[in-house]
């Protein structure tokens, strides 16, 4: 037995498939165990979801606790929240990590509402160290440091909670690096009984529609993103032009979406999508730190705008200073012609 | 069937519009220097609360917790359609997190009492954590309806809601009460009405009565029971005409001392580091036929692009 309780992960699941978060979320978790000396754990729940804990196994989960029932198909509050805060009470884990998606800030404020710890939400980075009371002069060792932005991405935070376990944070997704899987790591399946009240079963779901998600801008290795300064959704064009030919997808920052020159499912940055492709190219995009929080780990960032003083290109490593309805065109004349 | 609703709001720094005159010299945000506004999202919910008003009848208070300053946005509530409006301020409320926030926003809604529908905003635009409704709910034992867009109806004791999944949505139903978390999306500000500014536009909180009182007697060298008496009778006034907005503390809502403020909060912050630019010199590439074709080579070169 370790003397610090495990490590555990929300694994989440939709109709029988493991969201890509929750295996990221085990890699980092599996740093954060080693680190501790702690076991590596990881939730699922689900109906028919058994099959699927050979995956968390062999992304170095040592144990998965698994709550399989025909009631828990679809993700509900009320009796995922139950579960969880049951396996938490039972298991002690020392922190429980979320995805900071749709599900985990659902589930997780409930949850830890109701088991009174702290939550720390959409953190891009998680660390273990030290933390020293500045009231009491307390040194606590070996905690989580929960590192997130705040104040609309101005300020880096890092939070932490000594007094109470677990430790309970919600992660952004695409911001954890995703570890090769281990076909030969060993875990066991721990199955958790449920037991559910009927007040758990109050809220019906009559309609539930999903779109297949048409822009993969997390698995991209080339994004070609436009901002407010692309001007319109005519202009647009011209970035869905260059994306063709270069074979990249299209993202966008939030005042592109917001004008409507493009669907929300392209923004990349802190209320879109996280990204780091092998080669970002910002279009018209000024950089406000909300986009910059979002892409700022890409590879090779080419900043295309008119504006010498843009804050996208204090991050850049090629800047282009000029009209990007002169410049795209001839970027495509140049890549066509070098072919 | 009249709804008794109750719209959770806070005032908060304007971080979505940073301008100039709120950076500092090192390029970090100077966050005392930003203007306070009302959380769009909190808006949208009042919004919601007051559609839902004008569909089934009912009640509309909003709840802020904040500082004294936040009277601000329960002005702007009652002027953009709030029935009532409640200013939660103490100072053992202050340094709240999520969840001691989430506890005493419950007990004030207990206190209101018979409440059908709790709404707020998904989120607050400085912390971003979308954590207090969930909470909140969890603390009141009733369900939560989180990312709405729309409400369909209202009958019977339930309700159906359409909620945003990002990639999709759904349509739940839900008895009451509960608590919902509305999404921007789920539709526009409600508008300030000339009528109700007129009518609110003089509304203060006994504190906001105390700080005006002071700061006109005191340069006058009143006397402490002077400006004590004054600051009575004129809170007096204003409640004879309705206009005296309602103040509750910790002690009102009946908060266990060691449930609220700091040390009712199990995260703290160890550290800030404000957001600096990187400022990596980048390499200028000439908007020329030659520059940019020199780019193409360096970058397929690298196996950057195909």
């Amino acid at each position: 037995m370790s003397e610090v309780g495990p490590v555990w992960v929300y694994a989440e699941q939709e109709e029988g498939s493991l969201a890509e978060v929750g295996l990221e979320l085990l890699s980092k978790g599996r740093q954060l165990a080693d680190e501790l000396g702690a076991r590596l754990g990881a939730m699922l729940l689900g109906a028919d979801v058994g099959d699927l804990s050979s995956r968390l196994i062999a992304q170095r989960a040592d144990e998965v606790l698994v709550a399989d029932d025909p009631r828990l198909q679809f993700y509900a509050t009320l009796p995922y929240a139950r579960i969880v805060t049951e396996m938490v009470r039972e298991y002690a884990p020392h922190v429980v990590l979320f995805a900071s998606s749709h599900i985990g800030r659902d589930l997780a404020p409930r949850v830890a509402s109701a088991l009174k710890v702290g939550l720390t939400a959409d953190c891009t980075d998680l660390r273990i160290g030290s933390y020293t009371d500045p009231d009491t002069g307390k040194t606590y060792e070996k905690l989580l440091l929960q590192i997130r932005p705040a104040f609309g991405g101005n300020i880096i935070a890092t939070i932490v909670s000594p007094h109470h376990r677990p430790q309970m944070a919600t992660v952004r997704e695409g911001v954890m690096r995703l570890a090769e899987p281990d076909p030969h790591h060993q875990g066991t399946i721990l199955p958790f009984p449920v037991h559910l009240e009927g007040e758990d079963e109050v809220v019906e779901v009559v309609e539930r529609a999903r779109e297949e998600r048409t822009v993969n801008l997390k698995g991209a290795n080339i994004i070609v993103s436009g901002g407010g300064g692309v001007g319109g959704k005519e202009n647009f064009k011209l970035v869905h032009q260059l994306a063709e030919v270069l074979g990249a997808e299209v993202g966008a920052s939030r005042v592109a979406v917001g004008s409507g020159s493009i669907g929300r499912e392209h923004q990349v940055g802190q209320t879109g999508t996280t990204v780091r492709p092998k080669v970002y190219i910002a279009c018209g995009i000024s950089g406000a730190v909300q986009h910059r929080a979002g892409m700022q780990e890409s590879g090779k960032i080419i900043a295309i705008n008119t504006d010498p003083n843009a804050p996208i290109l204090g991050i850049a490593h090629y800047g282009i200073i000029g009209d990007l309805n002169d410049v795209i065109p001839k970027l495509i004349k140049a890549y066509k012609e070098r072919s | 069937m009249p709804l008794k609703m109750v719209v959770l709001a806070k005032q908060v720094p304007d971080t979505k519009h940073i301008t100039g005159k709120v950076m500092k010299d090192d390029g970090t945000v100077n966050r005392a220097a930003l203007p306070m506004v009302y959380n769009p999202e909190d808006l949208i919910a009042l919004g919601l609360a007051v559609e839902l008003r004008a569909r089934y009848g009912g009640h509309v208070t909003v709840i802020t917790m904040g500082t004294p300053l936040a009277a601000a946005i329960l002005r702007e509530s009652l002027y953009r359609g709030a029935d009532d409006a409640i200013l939660l301020t103490d100072r053992r409320l202050a340094a709240s997190d999520t969840l001691a926030t989430s506890y005493a926003l419950s007990l004030a809604v207990r206190k209101i009492g018979d409440v059908d529908l709790v709404l707020c905003g998904r989120q607050a635009i400085d912390g971003d954590t979308a954590q207090v409704g969930p909470q909140t709910a969890e603390k009141l034992g009733i369900p939560q309806l989180t990312y709405v867009t729309e409400v369909h109806w209202v009958e019977n004791g339930r309700l159906e809601a359409r909620r945003d999944w990002g990639d999709g949505y759904e349509v739940v139903r839900s008895p009451l009460p509960a608590l919902l978390t509305v999404y921007s999306e789920g539709g526009e500000p409600p508008p300030a009405q000339a009528k109700r500014v007129l009518r609110w536009r003089h509304a203060r909180t006994p504190s906001e009565v105390a700080v005006a009182t002071r700061v006109e007697l005191v340069p006058q060298k009143a006397a402490s029971e002077e400006i004590e008496r004054t600051t009575s009778a004129r809170q007096a006034a204003l409640e004879s005409r309705g206009l005296l907005l309602k103040e509750w503390s910790a002690g009102t809502i009946g908060a266990e001392a060691e449930r609220v403020g700091k040390v009712g909060s199990p995260t703290m912050v160890k550290e800030i580091e404000s957001i600096v630019l990187r400022n990596t010199a980048y390499k200028n590439i000439e908007p020329t036929e030659a520059g940019l074709s020199d780019l193409i080579a360096e970058l397929r070169r690298d196996r950057l692009i195909p």
